[in-house]
């Protein structure tokens, strides 16, 4: 079933040039930023969390855009790759492993447990009907916080410790890693903006690749009717798994990159509300659409701290922000406007609509 | 259908996100605030984070008002230099805390007054320990605060240290009481004074006989953990929590008649000011706290005084922690002989040398208080035990 090459740019193309185009560009500008002196120390101080929270809007949107089901546990895959990553981490630190190392091994390790908590949780609920995945996710989420709050670890002379006791023989000079409530403290910080961009690239290759493969197609072709893509012979649990997994990978990997950006990470951080807040990111940046999620994610990342002016009325601007928002880009009469516009001038192979209202330049 | 539906999911859900949003800015007063000054004056910057919004809003802003206290009184006095106050809210949330503290440097922050909660503060001490900015925070009791951080210091005792002092206390005031101990598992604070309480108790030979948990999540009946104490025939407990726990476990023990003695930390102070909250049944509680406001103390009630006048309640604790810590910030900037217009950079080392040298401070929270290389503040423990809906000093 080969698709004619039309002239252009498929849709699919093009909006993958356009993520990768943002990507780059936008390290490109903040390199160039930064080695100019112009970046205030506020935006620079923001830049691996924007990366990792990009990573968790695009991974998210593999499942909740893509492949059609409701996930609102996704703070606990990025929680199951935060504490794997910095486990692994600090093991390796001990030995005296070169940073880019330690960095790659704690990703890869955060990504494949974050992807088999993934996959084990999938089995049982994804073969299961309408919103059973967002109350199972929502559970996960929840028992993970909880797990973490009792798990003690460290390393000393004899080797690794790991228990659910506060006193489990760690001698006095030994490094602690994971400390309860208290979460991981001492945490060495090896995260870099470059780093995340890489891991941002990592992500997008695979989730657009996933997109415009044929497994891509059956994953849509589940979403889209069940019955129907069941009577062509596709495994629909087969499909869902995989793109569940995938994300769940993604945000482990995420999650690797956010853990070990700051000196400390409390189990409480992956709440409810952090998953909440990654779906905010996908779903104003449009369910399936790539590019989206990491403009939403960039934005309101950014924004509650550039309306830290507005003092008390922060979090007022910022949820009128949110409304006017959901509000502008589903509005038909809003969307009409904006697609008449980019017919009119981006689109200059297509043959010209009749004039719009309004002058032009 | 599918996708009909979940569209109205995410929208119902998003429209509960900003409710909670809105709801949780409520109620909450100033973000960033100035002490006055004067363009052509030399300006000491201090800024400062915590909570100003969200569930821990109340340490916050008691921190905030307690320091702009203590920054208008310096500013009012004669001295060569103005103090400049800035708070920015971190929520409480290490990554927020983070971003808070990156704004203060791009506002020219010179000394960093906080975090006011652990977790933000641990966040942050990484970063100025990195970027070499003196911090002292007024109420960040973990040790993990300090620990390894020669820029840090704090006002508070530690968690560690805390249980510790507890334990003693408990040992030389109750030889022979049965302990038994209610605490939040999944805190922090709790966890970190229970372990060292419980610690120094075996350190001494001493068991306890209950020791009893409960998770965040649930704080609303205490039975359980009450019973079991009371089964283990416990006639001392400790409750090394906050105080809005602690005013229902009073309640439902009081309920089922079991009156054992109550000791509790710093946590607990607030709750006579708590609404709702029959006092009556805080009598005779014990409690470990740095401050009292009915204290004869002429500086504490001088500072009480003001601080209802401006704020028209009570200062608590972390008031007066705020307060402490910015006169702290103070006597040790000219203690160190240093002048405003050096970069935080240049301060810290002087500083950080001129507060673990021979420099005593007489706050409201503790006579002759110093500091130690570590980070750590030597001053005595006071007990105090609720009286007529009044702390009186034991």
């Amino acid at each position: 079933m080969k698709k004619k090459r039309t002239k252009g740019l498929s849709p699919y193309k093009k909006n993958e040039f356009i993520s990768y185009g943002i990507a780059i560009l936008g390290f490109a500008v903040i390199t160039l930023l930064k080695s100019t002196g112009m970046l205030s120390s506020s935006l620079q101080g923001q830049l691996v969390p924007i990366c990792a929270y990009i990573i968790m809007a695009v991974s998210l949107n593999l499942v909740v855009g893509i492949s059609g089901e409701l996930s609102l546990g996704h703070a606990g895959f990025m929680s199951v790759g935060a504490y794997t990553g910095i486990l692994v981490s600090g093991i390796l630190g001990t030995v005296g492993v070169a940073d880019p190392l330690r960095f790659a091994a704690a990703v890869i390790a955060g990504a494949l447990m974050a992807g088999l908590a993934g996959f084990l949780i999938g089995i049982p609920v994804l073969r299961l009907r309408g919103d059973y995945l967002a109350i199972v996710t929502l559970a996960f989420g929840e028992i993970i916080k909880n797990i973490m709050n009792i798990v003690y670890a460290g390393i000393d002379e004899n080797g690794f410790h790991i228990s659910t006791k506060s006193d489990y023989g760690l001698s006095p000079d030994g490094r602690m890693l994971l400390n309860g409530p208290m979460g991981a403290t001492q945490v060495d910080r090896i995260s870099t903006f470059l780093y995340g961009f890489i891991l941002v690239m990592v992500t997008l290759l695979v989730v657009q690749n996933i997109l415009n493969s044929r497994q891509g197609r059956a994953i849509m072709a589940c979403r889209d009717n069940r019955i129907a893509a069941e009577s062509i012979g596709l495994n629909v649990m087969k499909n869902k798994l995989m793109a569940f997994t995938v994300s769940s990978a993604l945000a482990g990997m995420g999650g690797v990159l956010f853990g070990l950006n700051y000196s400390t990470l409390l189990p409480i951080k992956f709440n409810f509300n952090t998953s909440i807040l990654i779906l905010v990111f996908v779903v104003l940046g449009g369910l399936g659409n790539i590019w989206g999620s990491m403009v939403a994610a960039i934005v309101l990342t950014v924004l509650p701290e550039a309306l830290r002016q507005f003092a008390d009325y922060r979090m007022l601007v910022y949820a009128v922000v949110l409304i006017v928002v959901m509000i502008a880009t589903y509005n038909p009469a809003i969307r009409s406007r904006v697609s008449a516009f980019s017919e009119k001038y981006l689109r200059r192979k297509k043959p010209a609509p009749k004039p719009a209202e309004g002058g032009a330049d | 259908m599918k996708k009909e539906f979940m569209k109205k999911f995410t929208v119902v859900m998003l429209s509960l996100v900003m409710v909670f949003a809105m709801a949780a800015c409520g109620g909450s007063s100033g973000g960033s605030s100035e002490g006055s000054s004067d363009s052509a004056e030399a300006v000491l910057y201090v800024g400062a984070t915590g909570p100003l919004t969200g569930g821990a809003s109340i340490y916050g802003t008691a921190v905030k008002q307690g320091a702009m206290i203590a920054a208008e009184e310096i500013n009012a006095s004669e001295t060569e230099f103005k103090i400049e106050f800035r708070m920015e809210d971190d929520e409480a949330d290490g990554e927020k805390a983070v971003n808070a503290y990156h704004t203060l440097q791009d506002w020219g922050v010179q000394v960093v007054l906080g975090s006011v909660t652990t977790g933000s503060c641990v966040a942050v001490s990484a970063e100025t320990f990195e970027d070499r900015v003196f911090e002292i925070t007024p109420s960040a009791s973990s040790a993990d605060v300090t620990n390894g951080k020669d820029n840090v210091f704090q006002v508070c005792f530690t968690d560690p240290n805390q249980g510790k002092t507890a334990a003693e206390k408990v040992m030389e005031l109750y030889p022979d009481a049965k302990v038994a101990a209610i605490y939040n598992n999944s805190d922090p604070y709790s966890t970190g004074i229970f372990n060292a309480f419980k610690a120094e108790l075996e350190a001494n030979g001493k068991e306890l006989v209950a020791e009893v948990t409960y998770p965040d999540d649930s704080n609303a009946d205490y039975s359980a953990q009450l019973t079991s104490c009371k089964s283990a025939g416990a006639d001392l407990v400790l409750l090394p929590i906050y105080y809005t726990p602690a005013s229902v476990i009073l309640k439902q023990a009081s309920d089922m008649g079991y009156a054992p003695t109550f000791f509790g930390l710093d946590g607990l102070d607030g709750i006579l000011d708590m609404e709702g909250f029959d006092t009556s049944l805080a009598e005779n509680v014990m409690l470990m706290t740095p401050f009292n406001p009915w204290s004869d103390d002429e500086r504490v009630a001088e500072f009480v005084k003001k601080y209802q006048d401006a704020y028209g309640e009570l200062p608590n604790q972390f008031a007066a922690d705020g307060y402490d810590t910015m006169y702290v910030i103070y006597e040790v900037f000219k203690a160190s002989g240093l002048t405003t217009d050096l970069s935080a950079e240049e301060l810290c080392d002087a500083m950080v040398a001129a507060i673990t040298g021979d420099f005593s401070y007489d706050g409201l929270t503790g006579q002759e208080m110093t500091w130690s290389t570590d980070g750590t503040v030597s001053k005595d423990p006071v007990v105090v035990v609720i009286k007529n809906g009044q702390y009186e000093d034991m």
